[in-house]
């Protein structure tokens, strides 16, 4: 009991630091994250530049606190791709049934049986590496699990007695689905998007770091990672800093999805 | 048994179409002339009209499909656009490299975090279980490229122990190859070790509470009979099921890896054939991984029955 209060408070301190850097880095940074400074050079952490400067000069904080909120834009969005298609699908096939659901499903499935990168490398191959390849490729990979769980939910909702009383009263189909139905996927949903929130973090990533993702010379966690690799041994700061910064970002998002899925899933209680 | 063999087998069909189907429209998504596209910019007007007449272009696209549906199933992929290799050897000698480390990760991790959840789990709430739970999501948020790249900074560069970058093939140099397999492999198995304690231990968690282990107790069998006979081949068997899983995801997701240590496996040969637009290699890369991960998930079905004979009856 205790235990889940105080992982929860560490994961939001952290996610709360990290969404104050990211929301301080779109409004200013210490140096200009794109400007080139070549007097200064793969320079180690000091006063000035509190976390070094990269090969071509550039201050890392102010690099990594641009990138943050980059990772979180894309992150969002893709989680709102997601959920949005999957609702859609999932409210479609539990509420109607039959034939749309059997069809509907089997893609759902086939979706589901497919690693999510994979999907996403095949999209940015013929659609080019850019931001809003890797939202909607990503959205698409995320939503079968999201169109799942709403179909579950819908699917027992459907038999209860306050939707068909809410039918008697003559209240559109629709406004059954968006007044009664819809408000009661939100619970399973909040503790799988955040889940979903890392798993689009750390894609992001991946591919940023394949050279797939946000182009250069915007910085992203991914792309300042793959960059440090030709000086690792000269400048290990330049490694450093924005995996950690990943890695703490993930470890915030799953210690408080840990803490929200004991609160909101009672089927995972006292587990 | 047959029956529940027959129902898997028939399942995985419609992935394997799909997926399959993806990949044919993913190269007709692409504006251009999807011959051309195959053959690089370096084809001449024979070998593209030849090309044209293969793939049934001047007919409908169901045609095309069932063509194509046809060479996949004789195993002809094509070549590749920029080295002319056929294009189903390259992929099946990429992927020796990748499943050699990734088969050997994930066995290490299952050894490692299937124990450690259960003790987690037996230990609810102790100091060990917090221990274990802690460091186990420390693990799964580290991403593998970083942990790859700070493993190989300290063990290849502080401290010199290891090689840093490339790959050597057992046929050549066996303690060679071993060394260089080191680092990659430590890097996964931190990685999974991390997600299977989780699964281990919530599902070992689950079968403790129910009344068969209260009564194997209350009969006076020692807490090891307990956890070893009754507890661990019920509770096995979501985390079988997420080996599975992982293994698949490993082999989509290993290009991070193989960047980080220079291995020349099959996410590499995916990600620069892409940048290549080397599209005969980028289809095939994604057809192999598709056909492996659905085959992995079959044989982890098909075996579970062989500790959890209820699956199989129901």
């Amino acid at each position: 009991m205790k235990l889940r209060k105080m992982n929860a408070a560490i994961g939001g301190t952290i996610l709360g630091a990290i969404a104050l850097a990211a929301g301080i880095g779109l409004f200013w940074t210490p140096f200009d994250p794109v400007t080139l400074g070549y007097a200064k050079r793969l320079a180690a952490p000091d006063a000035v530049h509190w976390l070094g400067t990269d090969e071509f000069g550039r201050d890392v904080l102010s690099r990594l606190m641009t990138a943050a909120a980059t990772s979180a834009r894309i992150s969002v969005l893709t989680v709102a791709t997601a959920v949005l298609l999957g609702t859609l699908v999932g409210v479609l096939s539990g509420y109607l049934r039959g034939w749309t659901d059997r069809v509907l499903m089997a893609f759902n499935d086939a979706l589901l049986a497919f690693p999510g990168i994979l999907l996403a490398l095949g999209f940015l191959a013929v659609a080019g590496a850019n931001e809003y390849g890797i939202v909607v490729a990503l959205g698409i990979a995320y939503a079968p699990s999201v169109a799942r769980i709403v179909r579950g939910t819908v699917m027992s909702l459907r038999e209860m007695d306050y939707i068909a009383a809410s039918r008697l009263m003559g209240n559109s189909e629709f406004f059954i689905v968006w007044r009664h139905v819809l408000p009661n996927c939100v619970a399973p949903l909040v503790v799988l998007a955040t889940s979903m929130f890392g798993w689009a973090l750390l894609a992001e990533s991946a591919l940023s770091f394949l050279g797939l993702g946000v182009p250069p010379p915007a910085p992203t966690w991914g792309n300042m990672l793959a960059g440090s690799r030709p000086f690792i041994a000269k400048a290990v700061w330049l490694a450093i800093f924005p995996g950690a910064c990943i890695s703490l970002t993930l470890l915030g998002i799953n210690l408080l999805g840990d803490a929200l899925r004991d609160r909101l899933d009672p089927r995972m209680r006292n587990t | 048994m047959l029956r529940f063999v027959v129902r898997r087998l028939l399942a995985a069909a419609p992935t394997l179409f799909i997926s399959g189907a993806a990949v044919f429209f993913l190269i007709r998504l692409i504006p251009g002339d999807p011959a051309a596209l195959l053959l690089g910019d370096q084809a001449d007007a024979a070998s593209l009209a030849d090309l044209h007449r293969r793939l049934g272009l001047d007919q409908g696209l169901p045609t095309q499909f069932s063509l194509w549906f046809q060479r996949m199933l004789h195993g002809d992929l094509g070549q590749s656009i920029r080295t002319g290799e056929p294009v189903l050897s390259l992929v099946i000698d990429h992927f020796v490299v990748s499943a050699r480390i990734v088969f050997v990760a994930v066995a290490l991790a299952a050894a490692i975090a299937v124990p450690a959840g259960m003790l987690a789990a037996w230990r609810q709430n102790g100091k060990l279980d917090i221990g274990l739970v802690s460091a186990a999501t420390v693990l799964l948020s580290i991403p593998s490229f970083w942990l790859g790249l700070m493993l190989l900074y300290l063990f290849g560069l502080e401290l010199g122990w290891l090689p840093v970058i490339g790959y050597v093939d057992f046929s050549e140099d066996p303690v060679a190859a071993l060394t260089y397999m080191v680092l990659p492999v430590a890097t996964l198995v931190l990685h999974e070790t991390g997600i299977l304690i989780r699964m281990a231990r919530a599902s070992t968690l689950e079968v403790l509470r129910l009344d068969y282990i209260t009564y194997a107790r209350s009969k006076g069998l020692s807490e090891g009979a307990v956890l070893w006979r009754h507890a661990f081949r019920n509770a096995f068997g979501p985390t079988w099921t997420l080996i599975g899983l992982v293994l698949g995801n490993l082999l989509g997701g290993i290009a991070v890896v193989e960047t980080v240590f220079t291995i020349p496996g099959l996410g590499r040969l995916l990600v620069d054939s892409i940048f290549g637009r080397d599209y005969p290699v980028i289809q095939g890369c994604l057809l192999f991984v598709a056909f492996v991960y659905v085959l992995i998930n079959l044989v982890v079905d098909l075996l579970y029955p062989l500790f959890d004979p209820r699956v199989a009856e129901a």
